[in-house]
């Protein structure tokens, strides 16, 4: 094999690859990505029960309820105009409280949504990005004040 | 008055590397010895400098100093004295002055162990390094001066967040920046070698032993960050496919590759151009991670809150450093001739295509962490990118990698061949498959379970039987088998162990993802729980004080009588909650127990995993940079200046892919 045919099968070589990486990205950029949506979102369009979604917002206060099945609980999240129901089996994460933005990942099935997984996720007020942007959209916040007053600390970090 | 001292030597650290950057590349561009000779001493008055700073602040940590803005914002008088000196490094000015330190600890080592590179090399990757420190230390300077103080002084600091109140966190930032960071040197010496217009096997003799140091400490890193998201965060997962965990990842599969590409360049003067190419790709990577980070441009949970001027101004740093290292190589690369040419079935062969599925894996990575961020800005639409991407692209494309790095190290030099490789794996082949069919057939396992420990003990026994085939093990006499046992270089055990560390790995990331139980319930005092063939008695909860936290203590009881003890605590001084996973482990598996909510009456909602071979994971890892560490040992990579290789050497040595 000389150094000519040698680069042009590596070329070749590393484009078949690339081709197969990116058949396999773009089949699994369609079933895999994971849309966000505001409760006023999920008004405004009907969204496919078969298809993992997340749900953004602040817990309503005095909506979280336990039960009635084993490890369930049942809570309400807002973005100012609009809310949902959040069903949840398991335990919450650390930063969940009433008044908090969460996301939940999960199936919305028959006006409730289904999660298997909820953040709470922290940065310096304690709000997830895509909660602050929904709520911003909802013009309930706006840059530089904490929406409920509280929490306004930094988190650290690595 | 420490706290200033600090500052000046941080100022007094850029005006030295901005010596270090200018100076020996003027004289190498003017082949002037004298002024070459300028770039070690300011090497190591750069990294002097900086260890004065680090201490300083690591002095006002310690004593809590809290009229150093960054000593309020991020400790706490109370803090027992191992998280006041991590804290240090828990927070983004802290964080980049240990980067900068890091950066111009390998500049200095440059400067003390390359007494062997030749003068103009040397004095390039020096300068180069020092190019990098300009561009963090102005960074630190201008945007993130951790010195600044606050008047008044508050009485006492806002604390640490707890969950990075933890020896594995303590250790992880360090360790990881050990690996990112070293990569700059790989990317200094490709940035000289393509000013010097040169690469040869010395080269790469020199540059290997640099990689496989940040690919060791990269490797130790990630290993260290996934064990403390499985104790911590109190959630039983080890990889999430966060952004974060993905900036370190990909710099990781980066250096992989370029280590086994550079392994070619030494061993056949062949891949230069591409080898230089990984480096680059490599800091590259490293750079986007930490600009990915410390911009705050991802939500995540290590992220730090977003202040768009660090981000802009990491962003610049990154647009000079690949966008001038990228032209440079366009410009100079077409110059570097291939050396030797060798066939498709060869060790040659073998390691390029694990070059181009690590690449096209270290892509796929990219695309995932990227196409949220991308897709917001153009459409304004929020996606998430989650372990179905990754399990869906990254994952078959390592499928056909495990298959290459059994059979690659049988392969000769130049022309390899393939059937007498595999005839030398028939064992490694049979048990592969036998396990697989068993698994899916008399275990009713997925069809991905059985592949992954099918590629496991394939990988396993490759290993063990590539090993045996060296020292002739049965073929010729036992004394002569030890004998060829301890003469094999330590860079072939090195390779051993690492890929050995790989097929552990394997093993216990399809242990945990196929065969792991879980049960989430309500509990009160005296209830039995069945998981996994175990029972396990829940005892109620009790309420215990630790030395900056109170905490609830829920008590669960094995069959066996050991008892585990999960917490909930609660951090005053940052009034935060943080759950404390209570572990049994086993190497069949894990026992994890959450302590949750209380419920109604006396009930507490708890969790318990069973975690099956979860912890062959860090085995594997630490195993792969165990293997790192013995292949650094070499006796070729520590003494000095390369001998003329003869054909025979060569194919004695063999290689350490």
């Amino acid at each position: 094999m000389t150094r000519k045919n040698q680069r042009i099968a590596m070329i070749v070589g590393g484009l078949a690859f690339l081709g197969v990486a990116a058949g396999l990205v773009l089949t699994a950029f369609e079933d895999s990505v994971v849309f966000f949506f505001s409760p006023t979102d999920l008004q405004a369009k009907p969204v496919d029960p078969e298809r993992r979604i997340r749900v953004g917002g602040l817990v309503e206060t005095g909506s979280v309820e336990r039960g009635p099945a084993d490890a369930e609980i049942r809570f309400k999240v807002t973005d100012g105009n609009t809310s949902v129901t959040i069903r949840y089996v398991g335990i919450l994460p650390d930063l969940f409280r009433e008044g908090q933005g969460i996301v939940a990942q999960g199936r919305l099935q028959d006006a409730m949504f289904q999660a298997d997984e909820v953040l709470a996720k922290h940065d310096e007020t304690y709000m997830p990005k895509e909660v602050a942007d929904a709520l911003k959209k909802q013009g309930h916040w706006k840059d530089g004040e904490a929406p409920y007053g509280d929490g306004a600390k930094s988190g650290g970090g690595s | 008055m420490i706290v200033e001292l600090g500052h000046l030597a941080l100022a007094a650290a850029l005006v030295v590397a901005v010596f270090q950057a200018v100076v020996p590349l003027y004289g190498a561009a003017r082949r002037d010895a004298t002024l070459m000779a300028l770039a070690q001493p300011a090497a190591l008055v750069q990294f002097a400098a900086l260890i004065i700073a680090f201490g300083a602040l690591t002095h006002a940590f310690v004593t809590s100093d809290f009229s150093v803005s960054n000593v309020a914002s991020n400790s706490h008088s109370l803090k027992p004295l191992l998280y006041k000196v991590s804290g240090v490094w828990g927070n983004h000015e802290g964080s980049m002055l240990l980067w900068v330190l890091i950066l111009s600890l390998f500049g200095a080592a440059v400067a003390a162990f390359g007494g062997n590179l030749p003068e103009s090399l040397r004095a390039r990757t020096i300068a180069v390094q020092g190019l990098i420190g300009v561009g963090f230390l102005a960074f630190i300077l201008f945007t993130s001066n951790p010195f600044e103080r606050v008047v008044p002084p508050p009485i006492d600091g806002r604390g640490l967040n707890p969950l990075l109140q933890d020896i594995g966190l303590a250790l992880h930032p360090p360790m990881l920046y050990l690996g990112y960071v070293g990569l700059s040197t790989t990317f200094s010496f490709a940035v000289a070698a393509l000013l010097e217009g040169r690469v040869d096997p010395a080269w790469a003799r020199w540059v290997r032993p640099w990689t496989l140091a940040a690919w060791v400490a990269l490797t130790a890193g990630i290993t260290l960050g996934s064990g403390w998201a499985y104790y911590e965060l109190g959630w039983g997962g080890w990889w999430f496919w966060d952004p974060v965990e993905n900036a370190s990842f990909m710099p990781w599969l980066a250096a992989t590759a370029l280590l086994h590409s550079a392994i070619v360049v030494e061993k056949r003067d062949a891949l230069k151009s591409w080898t230089i190419l990984l480096a680059l790709i490599a800091f590259a990577l490293s750079l986007l991670g930490t600009f990915l980070v410390r911009s705050g441009v991802l939500t995540s949970v290590h992220a730090f809150a977003v202040d768009p001027e660090r981000g802009m101004f990491i962003l610049a740093l990154l647009a000079v450093a690949i966008g001038g290292s990228f032209a440079l190589f366009a410009w100079r690369a077409p110059t570097m001739e291939g050396g030797g040419v060798f066939r498709p079935i060869s060790r040659e062969g073998g390691l390029v295509l694990n070059n181009l599925l690590t690449a096209t894996g270290a892509a796929t990575v990219l695309i995932g962490t990227l196409y949220p961020l991308a897709l917001e800005t153009v459409t304004g639409e929020k996606v998430s990118v989650g372990p179905p991407f990754y399990d869906a692209t990254f994952v078959p494309l390592m499928v056909p990698l495990i298959i290459v790095v059994g059979i690659g190290p049988l392969l000769a030099w130049k022309r390899g061949d393939l059937a007498g490789a595999l005839h030398n794996l028939w064992a490694a082949a049979i048990i592969a498959i036998s396990l697989g069919m068993a698994l899916a057939w008399l275990q009713g396992a997925p069809v991905g379970a059985a592949l992954g420990m099918a590629l496991a003990a394939w990988l396993g026994v490759a290993v063990i039987t590539e090993w045996v085939d060296r020292v002739r093990l049965f073929r010729v006499p036992f004394s002569t088998s030890v004998a060829r046992a301890t003469g094999l270089p330590r860079a072939a055990y090195g390779m051993s162990f690492a890929h050995l560390g790989l097929a552990v790995f394997i093993v216990g990331a399809v242990g945990e993802t196929y065969f792991s139980h879980e049960v989430v319930r309500y509990a009160a005092a005296g209830d039995r729980i069945e998981i996994a063939g175990h029972t396990v008695q829940f005892n109620g909860v009790s309420e215990r004080a630790g030395p900056n936290y109170n905490a609830q203590v829920g008590t669960f009881v094995l069959e066996t009588g050991e008892r585990l003890e999960s917490e909930r605590r609660f951090y005053p001084a940052e009034g935060q909650q943080t759950t404390e996973a209570a572990i049994r482990v086993r190497p069949a598996g894990d026992l994890y127990t959450v302590l949750g909510e209380p419920a109604e009456g006396d009930q507490w909602t708890i969790r318990i995993y069973y975690k099956t071979l979860v912890v062959w994971i860090w085995v594997g890892g630490f195993l792969m940079a165990f293997g790192g560490l013995v292949s650094l040992a070499d006796r070729r990579l520590r003494v000095g200046a390369p001998t003329p290789r003869r054909p025979m050497a060569v194919a004695a040595a063999g290689g350490d892919d």
